[in-house]
């Protein structure tokens, strides 16, 4: 075995009275105290990760302070099926972490091997889910502040790259290249090999199996999606309605004939050169013009059928107004940005999980841990579990608002 | 391998406490629960209490996972006092920065929504396809 030649190796470096176990660095006394050693380094490690979470938690808190409207109506784009689930498989994953350091205690290689597997597919499914979940809102314009742009009217955008398969991609690929690697160590039939790429090619694989989870659940769910968007679309509808300055739809109308007669004598009757208009509005003193544009361009999206949201012209648009609407691009916005990086950095932790946990794969299959020496899947399971822990806290602050 | 984990070194004596396993299941079952609950809560309206619900609900659920999954429980106990620890300064950190914009500054958020802007993106996005 190849670790038995490297261990013998580092051996001889060091010439110790006592004998060494291959595992026990030189500069500890007893395994012991390399545990301890280890496990302190690793919950520094994780002080450190609470507290660069707890940085984004606190961009949560402010501005879920400022504008609690924006999360109410915002949380109601995010699939709280898909959302449970996720949960329920980062818990599970949990669990066969803890129960993989318990195996590599008690020296259950086998077990090891299968919990750690367990996890990893777990983990995998975590994220083929969240490939559907981000996909899904990338499709329907629901983007960070800057890119957001969601519209009730045409929730799906037509075309648009397919970001699901995007997405897949790389996970398609990697489970191209287990399968190659287990066909091909089956060939030369290196049992060491195989032992290793078996387990992980059904890793590679269960992405897939949540990304199938994933299109079940948010087909099963779309009917109650869809009620979520109507009910958030009546909201934001009765919000406006209730205004202080309250002009309904004729209202507004009129009063855009208004401005189009009076203000804008000047202006031709066909609305082709909107773009002079729009060049003459942009002198910041012209406001009389700039309403006029304002409303012109309002009319136009009436006309062309793709009139959206805001119905607040420059003139309704007071504070006041301002103040009942989420789902503006700059608010709602904001929203989505913090649900991106809360989620998207806790998925780059899950995938760096993965990566140290397929080390810790391949070194149980080696047969590494003993008794004495499980130190690494010992913190490797802490940090697993930090990552759970960090999500048994967004999950309710993001999906589960009222 | 496993000859290097007799007691021929050291003092011998073992240092691992392997969690049971009726305990981790246990544990487990426990956090489904109070998962199960968390979603369910949340289709009733508590008001502003919502939140802190919520929040008890989780933490309840972060200290099984530590107590248990983490091993805290049996651990030393200057590793408990670095992790809590490290929640103490999350908490002072939100505590101090939320007073402080609650009395500073109302809204930071610029607000440039006078023109939706996804009614224009969406004519340039079709043809570009």
């Amino acid at each position: 075995m190849a670790g038995e030649e490297t261990n013998s190796g580092g051996d001889h470096d060091h010439d110790h009275d006592h004998d060494h176990p291959p595992f026990l660095a030189h500069h500890f006394d007893t395994p012991e105290q390399q545990f301890d050693s280890g496990k302190l380094g690793i919950w520094l490690f994780l002080v450190t990760e609470i507290l660069f979470f707890g940085g984004m938690f606190c961009a949560y808190a402010i501005f879920r302070m400022l504008r609690p409207e924006v999360f109410e109506g915002c949380s109601q784009f995010l699939n709280t099926k898909l959302g449970a689930i996720n949960t329920g498989v980062l818990l599970f994953s949990s669990l066969t972490m803890a129960w993989a350091v318990r195996c590599s205690q008690t020296e259950e290689h086998k077990k090891l091997t299968g919990m750690l597997a367990a996890t990893l597919s777990c983990a995998m499914i975590f994220l083929g889910v969240k490939a559907i979940e981000y996909s899904h809102k990338w499709h329907m314009g629901l983007l960070p502040a800057g890119l957001f742009s969601y519209d009730p009217n045409h929730p799906h955008h037509e075309g648009g790259p397919n970001y699901l398969l995007w997405i897949c991609m790389p996970f398609i690929l990697i489970a191209i290249g287990t399968i190659l690697w287990l066909v091909i160590s089956l060939i030369r039939g290196n049992k060491f090999h195989i032992a290793c790429a078996k387990p992980l090619t059904v890793v590679a694989l269960s992405f897939f199996a949540g990304v199938g989870l994933g299109t079940y659940l948010e087909s099963g769910g779309s009917e109650s999606h869809a009620v979520a968007g109507a009910h958030a679309d009546g909201d934001h509808a009765s919000g406006e309605h209730a205004g202080d300055d309250a002009h309904d739809h004729d209202g507004d109308h009129a009063d855009h004939d208004h401005a189009h007669s009076s203000a804008a004598q000047l202006a031709m009757e066909d609305s082709g050169d909107l773009d002079v208009l729009e060049h003459l509005a942009s002198d910041a003193t012209n406001t009389g013009l700039k309403d006029d544009v304002a409303a012109r361009v309002r009319q136009s999206e009436e006309a062309s059928g793709s009139f959206a949201y805001n119905t607040s012209d420059d003139a309704a648009n007071t504070i006041n107004d301002v103040e009942r609407e989420f789902l503006t691009p700059s608010r709602a916005g904001v929203f989505f940005s913090i649900y991106y990086c809360m989620t998207g950095v806790h998925a780059i932790h899950i995938l760096a999980g993965i990566a140290v946990l397929v080390w810790l794969l391949i070194r149980s299959v080696r047969q590494d841990f003993n008794r004495q020496y499980f130190g690494p899947v010992d913190y490797v399971g802490l940090y697993w579990h930090l990552v759970d822990l960090i999500w048994i806290y967004l999950f309710p602050l993001l999906y589960l608002i009222r | 391998m496993s000859d290097h984990s007799t007691d021929s070194h050291g003092d011998g004596h073992d240092f691992a406490h392997p969690m049971p396993v009726p305990m981790l299941l246990a544990v487990f079952g426990a956090l489904t629960v109070l998962t199960i609950i968390t979603v369910g809560q949340a289709s009733f309206d508590f008001g502003s209490y919502d939140v802190l619900i919520v929040m008890f609900i989780a933490t309840i659920k972060a200290t099984l996972v530590g107590a248990f999954f983490m091993h805290l429980a049996h651990d030393k106990p200057f590793n408990i006092f670095i992790f809590v620890s490290s929640f103490v300064f999350v908490g002072l950190f939100i505590i101090f920065t939320l007073s402080d914009s609650q009395m500073t500054s109302k809204d930071f958020i610029p607000v440039d929504d006078a023109v939706p802007i996804s009614a224009p993106a969406e004519p340039s996005s079709v043809p570009a396809v």
